[in-house]
């Protein structure tokens, strides 16, 4: 049963489950088109059916109307009439309840198969994104806020949460699925369009919540595996002064107590990994431009942009931060 | 009746002060709270005068700070040597022995200063804040800290009482004259 709907006018764009670019988004749209399409048919028959009877203006409005006279006959047409209405309704209800359920199962079944398994961790306030490798363990790769997923490849998001109850979601792409601390969950979708797609967290898990978002970069296979083998490579070494001071004002400033940039001696996993910081295009999960500018303002106070932000306020002086973001822009 | 209603509002009233404070947050430190953490005299033996106490009662007094403390003891890897506060490579936490002192300032230098054999200094690694945090948690682990301030629950499997459940311990060094201001 493959019925196509109008799609629902008026919500193009990035962010929304009325735009799919994956399977399971088109099944949920479909569903939610079907619903949407007979609601608003029966309000407006509805709505028209009343705004009928009231202009019909029978009677004065100063005069108490008198009852109508019923007869046998009149009574049996309105309980007739009253019976088929109920009788459409239910039957409509039905109909979206069979097509709900349909649409689960589609999604369900999207489960068995085969897929590209990507590990994504909740935290306050950022998605830390992992593509483990079982048998090459020192090819795992670590990311944050960035999914690169290739086009129209099955990939199963196993979640957990390092800390509170998050919930993933790109609604371009697939519904929602929470991330529990202690436990894994996991989802299977796949992206069909290229493109930048947005997603949230869709469980509120503090005061952070609303600026906790991360892309899903869906491009071609060859272009998924360039950026695998770029991302499993360690930082670049420093190779001018300014830079290599850069990394020496990292790796003894407050900055190494939570960051790791693979190459170096910084490898703690509080916070996001940034051996390759460069090459992500948001900072602050997707909060943020990645620009020398925003990077610094962030750095001296994450707290002026993300008010109870896990980051701390740094005091570093203005030639030690220069080159602390010059080397930080070489991390591609 | 109207002495229980007197009774009430008077513990109302009684409350509301210490209950402001054990829900004040600070985000936002600004650059004061992020000084590179420096060290404070351990005993009155001091050359020029003791140095002044800092006030501690802004982080001992707020459920948030300790809250905090306990993230960051996890965070910045205490576990690795104290563990959960009973102590493994590094001394326990939540007993009453202190070789270099119980008292805030005194573990606020242990840890921005580091210790012989083994604790790293954490001099300039941590904004000043922050030590302060974990110096009010790590006095909870014994029992220091009012039980309304004092975290309640662990995120992770409980392997001891939670902090505001303790016995108070009382370290030796609790009732000693501590460094007075000097006089003009």
């Amino acid at each position: 049963m493959s019925v196509t709907l109008m799609p629902i006018p008026g919500f193009p764009g990035n962010q929304t489950a009325l735009n799919p670019a994956g399977p399971a988004a088109v099944h949920i749209e479909h569903t939610f088109a079907l619903i949407f399409w007979i609601t608003t048919t029966v309000y407006l028959l509805a709505l028209a059916a009343v705004i009928y009877v009231v202009t019909r203006r029978r009677y004065q409005l100063t005069l108490m109307p008198e009852p109508l006279p019923t007869t046998k006959e009149s009574d049996r047409v309105v309980t007739r009439a009253v019976a088929a209405a109920m009788v459409l309704t239910v039957m409509l209800l039905f109909v979206m309840m069979i097509s709900s359920f349909i649409t689960s199962r589609r999604i369900g079944r999207m489960n068995d198969q085969q897929a590209l398994t990507i590990d994504v961790y909740g935290h306050q306030w950022w998605w830390e994104v992992q593509y483990p490798n079982e048998h090459e363990p020192f090819r795992i790769v670590t990311t944050a806020n960035e999914i690169h997923v290739p086009v129209g490849t099955p990939i199963r998001i196993r979640g957990t949460s390092r800390d509170v109850i998050h919930s993933f979601w790109a609604p371009n792409i697939q519904g929602k699925r929470d991330l529990m601390p202690g436990y894994n969950t996991d989802v299977l979708m796949q992206v069909d369009q290229p493109g930048l797609w947005r997603g949230q967290c869709a469980e509120y898990c503090g005061l952070q919540h609303a600026h906790m978002s991360f892309y899903m970069v869906a491009e071609s296979q060859t272009d998924f595996d360039n950026w695998m083998t770029m991302q499993i490579q360690p930082a670049v070494a420093p190779n001018n002064p300014q830079t290599q001071h850069g990394q020496q004002v990292f790796l003894t400033h407050a900055c190494v107590m939570c960051h790791t940039i693979r190459g170096t001696t910084a490898g703690s996993r509080v916070g996001p990994d940034l051996t390759h910081l460069a090459s992500r295009s948001t900072i602050a999960a997707g909060m943020l431009p990645n620009t020398v500018g925003n990077l610094g303002g962030w750095i001296m106070n994450p707290q002026s942009l993300k008010p109870g932000s896990r980051m701390p306020p740094n005091q570093i002086s203005g030639t030690d931060l220069q080159d602390l973001l010059a080397y930080l822009e070489t991390l591609r | 009746m109207r002495s229980t209603v007197a009774c009430l509002l008077f513990g109302l009233i009684a409350v509301y002060p210490s209950g402001c404070k054990r829900e004040q947050r600070v985000f936002d430190p600004g650059s004061a709270g992020t000084q590179v953490a420096d060290g404070v005299s351990l005993n009155s033996v001091q050359a020029g005068g003791s140095l002044p106490l800092p006030d501690v009662s802004k982080f001992e007094a707020s459920a948030y700070a300790v809250g905090e403390g306990k993230r960051l003891y996890n965070a910045y890897n205490c576990v690795g040597c104290h563990a959960q506060g009973g102590g493994a490579i590094g001394p326990a936490l939540m007993d009453s022995e202190w070789i270099y002192g119980s008292h805030p300032d005194q573990i606020y230098s242990t840890i921005v200063q580091g210790r012989p054999n083994g604790m790293p200094s954490f001099g300039g690694k941590l904004p000043d804040y922050q030590v302060w945090e974990l110096v009010a948690y790590v006095r909870s682990m014994s029992g220091q800290l009012p039980s309304d301030v004092a975290p309640s629950r662990s995120d992770t499997m409980p392997v001891a009482k939670a902090e505001q459940a303790r016995q108070k311990e009382h370290p030796s060094d609790q009732n000693e004259q501590r460094i007075q201001k000097a006089k003009p």
